[in-house]
């Protein structure tokens, strides 16, 4: 029975005896709590980990997507190639042939290359946005028609991921984006302080793009915010109505507890699932525009409903029944104590609750995926039925894409996102804590 | 019915039993800043039953827990003074806390057996420090402390059965059964009864009594008469502060402080 | 009218409907509000809400039934040869239809009797909005006429406009259920469609996922397979992954959490909790496919392993970060609904607090970490983005994560995005994988809940 000590038997007498064991075993059993506790560390650290190589990773990949390449040159707004007529016509103006006034002013710097295919490679260093930037200028301004400027014009991808340093030099030029001779022409150009840095506004107000350079998340976030508009509108008025009903109103009798059951149930259904019922209902039976941030904002609604009405009944819930009591023995109705005494109250909450619920919304994306927002949208939409995209889509599409212009804009374009969220989980928090009456 | 009990530490091999257990001297114990208790000395003696007794708030709890260094689990709890078991300074960087409440038990207020079953919670301390090398003996053990604690005859059908299950009164003594399982030399009890009713605190205190042949037990408790029926030695605590320690028949019929008189004739607490 | 305007006009005209019955309420009581029931304002509401909600349903009801009529109408009109089509080439004749009718091209060659099909619709349309705009106004008017001839003196108008107000209530209420009527029944409808065309055994059991459908009749090599196996292997696959990695880290973390860490470490790591839960799956998945997938190349390359560009591992990796919150924060809640009083005996009796915690707290509290776990697996396996971009396509039946394989969530995305026709069993095989989706979250979700209520401690 006892180890290691003298063992004796009686009836109702004690012996004391000392057991040498236990030296060990209370160490063994000190070195596992050691260990345990080590354990629950590590766990928080590997968490902690993941997050900052994720943000990291984000950040590092993503910050240089804010600033773009340029070149600057003197141009040449020759009236021939714009308005040889000299109408003065802005339809005609739109039309003028810029590419080539742009080619011009970058091959009046190298006046030495000739040859077609030495040429167009010199002009591949331009990018395509170049000219459409110089018809702006020139629609804005007809002035600057037969003037002579000194521009700044924006450069192909390639050269700006190299000025970037994402492609090196060092790899044989047949693998290598860029050729020997337009890196020659590059290091020119730099050299005589031509090429430049310039703050990317286009990469918030433009839409999509082929050309990486190009693109901007204008687009997506303007059919992001329309979506969430939608969603918000439908989702809160719903969810707050459904709350104050089943928590003020409803009888606990069994259709209250099935649409309490279907809620809980809905809150934990995926979100793909969703998308197909918009797909099925919204877009085949209701017949309602593919693309539009309407119909992504009414499937989004459907998601987040849930998550509405169990923080507003949460809220509710919060509001002690001294309260409604007292407001009924002034004579007030239950409805109005419900609108003018309840409600009010419990709006912290449900404020909380709805801005954390949009912003799960706002990163959603396989159920915009299967209501088709995943086109290619270059002009920003004007309105929820406008075909568009959304921010998180806009992602999903360009993480897809091969050129190396596009993983920054990617990076970058999550870097506004997690942006925007932080902002409204920040405020939720702010909200909860400054308004939250504590009881 | 074989008594065996094993313990683990012994300071003293086969010598008589010492007649003073526990010595504190000097103790305070800070919350934060605040003073809580207020330079208190005391002794324990061996085979005693101690009651610590006082209004609420008064901090014989809080002293109470100082014996098995409950209060470590308190952040903002801090200990001066000295408190010493056998001649052992118990807060002494050296001592192993978990060896330590080996040798001083307690018994809460509120009945808390773990939900498990009635043998489970009987067998958990034996378990975990290694007390039994085989089931037979385990038995044995479990067998002996739910005798001891009087719930044998009660529960011997039912071992299985959740610890919930069982009544207050059988929960308070199953937890009694519970600590008397690692055989530890001092039982605390800290306010036993009071979530009881009186049949089952009549019961606890018959219990008390039987135990007192085996082990030192201190017993807090808001109720005079209880103290009175239970204990040789009574400490009067009020504001953090003991008032009187002696023998409880002389506490209780002359005491020497005013403050203790008014509290035994009921004029405050 | 457009929509928008006719919305605006309805809204003047409701306003304008508050203030006439406003009025009335005050006249009616010759300015002595007392003798009023109900306040003045309730009057107007009332009134307005006569003018405003029969003329939005109609315009609702209009709506919807609009372009399904416009659709039938233009059909009809069509001459004899278009009516005997195939109902996929009907689909697609009618999206012609209706993008010429938007103003879009559809490139090549427009036959006439389509162009002339497609300005019929334009036709159609311009009547329907018209006449729409006649009708909903005219119901609203008769609506603010019928209302406002009811008030008088005695009109318990507040009773009617709360009346009015509850049956809002309980109508937003049956949203809820009608959301799940509605996913039940199109996911079923859709389903059953498919099992048509496909057996479902053949689904259910099939070992083989090429989903191609012949487009034309006369398509060589379109036979298409539908066995859904690998894909069931895929999801699993890369489930049991995301657990190996969410469950012991968001448990230990839980733990330590609500055990031994000081309030300062709890200041600091639950809102890095709560971020790693609020990024969106599809940076998740960018992070797979950015990061991870090269890592892991690079680090079975350096030991000797190869790793496919789209790796099971890689997306259960990421999305096992993903759920570590999850697990965490439920397993959180449960661990501290154990009383302290339980840990207070334990530790009184010597037991270590890793002792305690093993011994006592996480068996009391096994219930709700198991249905803790049983959600996010839940959460696992309706997982989209992230395995969208860091798993691959290809149907694999495989236990190795260091090879692509693709999952259930995975191929509704791919066989829907892009142009379908509707009816084919390739689009319809989306929907049958959706059900097979939500009856396995759901039934986890059921579970997880019977498991709580069941083995439960209650402590009282």
């Amino acid at each position: 029975m006892a180890q290691g000590g003298d063992q004796i038997e009686t009836l109702g007498q004690e012996v004391r005896v000392t057991f040498k064991l236990d030296e060990r075993r209370l160490r063994h059993r000190h070195a596992a709590e050691t260990r345990f506790r080590f354990y629950g560390l590590l766990g928080i650290a590997l968490a902690v980990l993941a997050l900052g190589v994720l943000l990291v990773t984000i950040v590092a990949k993503g910050h240089t997507a804010f600033f773009q390449s340029r070149v600057v040159v003197d141009v040449f707004f020759d009236p021939a190639l714009i308005d040889p007529e000299a109408s003065g016509d802005p339809k005609i103006l739109a039309k003028g042939n810029y590419g080539a006034i742009a080619k011009r002013s970058l091959s009046a710097l190298f006046p030495e290359v000739s040859g077609r295919r030495d040429k167009r490679a010199l002009t591949r260093l331009l990018s395509d946005g170049a000219a459409r930037e110089l018809r702006g200028m020139v629609i804005t301004n007809p002035g600057l028609i037969g003037s002579s400027q000194t521009r700044s014009l924006l450069v192909s991808d390639d050269v700006d991921m190299l000025r970037k340093g994402h492609i090196s030099r060092d790899i044989p030029e047949t693998q290598r984006a860029l050729s020997d001779k337009q890196l020659a022409w590059l290091d020119a150009l730099a050299e005589e302080g031509r090429l430049k840095s310039s703050f990317a506004l286009g990469f918030f107000t433009s839409g999509d793009s082929r050309e990486p350079e190009l693109a901007g998340i204008g687009s997506a976030t303007m059919g992001s915010l329309w979506t969430i508009l939608t969603c918000l509108l439908l989702s809160v008025p719903l969810g707050v109505m459904t709350a104050v009903y089943l928590e003020e109103f409803a009888a606990r009798n069994r259709w209250t507890d099935l649409i309490e059951v279907n809620i809980n149930n809905l809150a934990a259904v995926p979100s793909i699932v969703f998308g197909l019922l918009g797909l099925a209902v919204f877009l085949n039976v209701f017949g309602m525009p593919r693309s539009a941030p309407l119909v992504g904002g009414m499937v989004l609604a459907l998601m987040t409903l849930p998550t509405v009405i169990i923080a507003s009944r949460a809220a509710l819930m919060s509001v002690p029944p001294s309260t409604r009591d007292a407001a009924l023995s002034v004579g007030a109705s239950p409805m109005q104590v419900v609108l003018h005494h309840v409600l009010p109250l419990a709006m912290p909450g449900i404020m909380t609750g709805t801005i954390i619920g949009m912003a799960r919304a706002l990163g959603e994306t396989a159920p915009l995926l299967m209501i088709g927002m995943v086109a290619f949208i270059v002009d920003v939409p004007d309105g929820p039925l406008d075909p568009a995209t959304a921010l998180p889509v806009q992602i999903y599409i360009w993480a897809d894409s091969p050129e190396r212009g596009f993983v920054e804009k990617t990076s970058a374009a999550i870097m506004v996102l997690l942006a925007f969220l932080i902002l409204m989980n920040t405020s939720a928090v702010l909200i909860r804590q400054r308004f939250e009456k504590r009881w | 019915m074989v008594a065996m009990s094993v313990t683990t530490d012994a300071p003293l091999h086969g010598a008589a039993t010492p007649a003073v257990k526990i010595v504190a001297q000097g103790v305070d114990v800070f919350y934060g800043d605040k003073l809580a208790l207020n330079h208190v000395d005391i002794t324990i003696n061996n085979h005693e039953v101690t009651a610590f007794i006082g209004p609420s708030g008064c901090g014989k709890s809080t002293f109470l827990r100082c014996f098995n260094r409950t209060n470590d689990t308190i952040p903002s709890c801090r200990v001066s003074g000295s408190v010493t078991i056998d001649g052992q300074d118990i807060y002494a960087p050296s001592i192993d806390v978990a060896r330590l409440r080996t040798r001083v038990g307690m018994v809460f207020q509120k009945p808390n057996p773990f939900p498990k079953s009635i043998y489970e919670n009987v067998a958990y301390g034996p378990r975990i420090h290694g007390m039994a090398s085989s089931r037979t003996a385990l038995d044995e053990i479990v067998e002996s402390s739910l005798y001891r604690a009087g719930l044998w005859d009660e529960v011997k059908d039912r071992l299985s059965q959740s610890g919930t299950g069982i009544s207050g009164g059988q929960q308070q003594r199953l937890c009694i059964a519970r600590a008397i399982a690692i055989n530890p030399e001092v039982i605390l009890m800290d306010e036993p009864c009071s979530a009881l009713d009186p049949i089952a605190t009549a019961k606890i205190e018959e219990l008390i009594d039987d135990l007192r042949s085996q082990y030192s037990i201190v017993i807090v408790t808001h109720n005079m008469q209880q103290a009175a029926r239970v204990s040789q030695r009574t400490a009067f605590f009020h504001l953090g502060k003991l008032v009187e320690f002696g023998d409880t028949e002389q506490v209780y019929t002359n005491p020497a402080e005013q403050r203790t008189q008014d509290y035994i004739t009921g004029r405050f607490g | 009218m457009s929509l928008t305007i006719l919305l605006f006009v309805l809204l003047g005209l409701s306003a304008l409907a508050f203030y006439l019955g406003r009025q009335r309420a005050v006249m009616a009581v010759g300015g002595e509000l007392r003798r009023l029931h109900s306040l003045p304002s309730y009057h107007g509401a009332y009134v307005a809400i006569w003018c405003s909600v029969p003329a939005l349903l109609t315009i609702v009801v209009w709506a919807v039934l609009e372009s399904h009529v416009a659709d039938f109408l233009v059909v009809g009109d069509l001459p004899e040869s278009y009516t005997g089509m195939p109902a996929d080439a009907k689909g697609l004749l009618l999206n012609d239809i209706h993008n010429l009718a938007n103003g879009l091209n559809t490139g090549g060659n427009i036959k006439p009797a389509v162009q002339a099909a497609a300005d019929n619709l334009v036709r159609y349309r311009a009547i329907a909005t018209a006449a729409l705009t006649i009708v909903a106004l005219a119901v609203a008017f008769l609506g603010l006429l019928y209302a406002r001839r009811r008030i008088t003196s005695a009109f318990h108008a507040r009773d009617a406009v709360e009346r009015a107000l509850s049956i809002l209530l309980i109508i937003s209420s049956t949203v809820a259920i009608f959301t799940t009527i509605g996913i039940v029944l199109s996911l079923l409808f859709e389903s059953i469609r498919f099992f048509a065309k496909v057996p479902i055994y053949d689904f259910l059991f099939g070992l083989q996922w090429s989903p191609q459908t012949a487009i034309r009749a006369d398509q060589v090599g379109a036979t298409g397979s539908f066995g859904a196996i690998p894909l069931f292997v895929g999801t699993l696959l890369v489930t049991v992954i995301a657990m190996l990695v969410a469950a012991p880290i968001g448990l230990m973390s839980a733990i330590y959490l609500s055990e031994y860490a000081s309030p300062r470490l709890r200041a600091i790591t639950k809102p890095v909790l709560e971020v790693l839960a609020g990024v969106p799956t599809v940076v998740y998945g960018f992070f797979a496919a950015i990061t991870v997938t090269p890592m892991l190349r690079e680090v079975g390359a350096g030991i000797g392993l190869d790793v496919a560009s789209e790796s099971a591992l890689a997306a259960g990796l990421v999305m096992g970060i993903m759920i570590i919150p999850f697990v965490s924060s439920l397993s959180d809640d449960v661990i501290n609904a154990v009383p302290q009083t339980m840990r207070d005996g334990s530790l009184a009796l010597g037991a270590t607090p890793s002792e305690t915690i093993k011994r006592v707290v996480l068996p009391a509290a096994l219930p709700g970490v198991v249905a803790a776990i049983l959600l996010a697996i839940s959460r696992a396996i309706g997982e989209t983005m992230i395995v969208v971009m860091a798993a691959g396509l290809a149907a694999n039946m495989t236990a190795n994560p260091l090879q692509a394989v693709t999952t259930v969530t995975v191929q509704i995305v791919t066989l829907l995005v892009g142009d379908q026709e509707f009816d084919s069993a390739k689009t319809l095989a989306a929907f049958a994988l959706g059900l097979v989706l939500l009856l396995v979250t759901l039934a986890l979700n059921v579970v997880a809940l019977r498991v709580v209520r069941r083995y439960r401690e209650i402590y009282e």
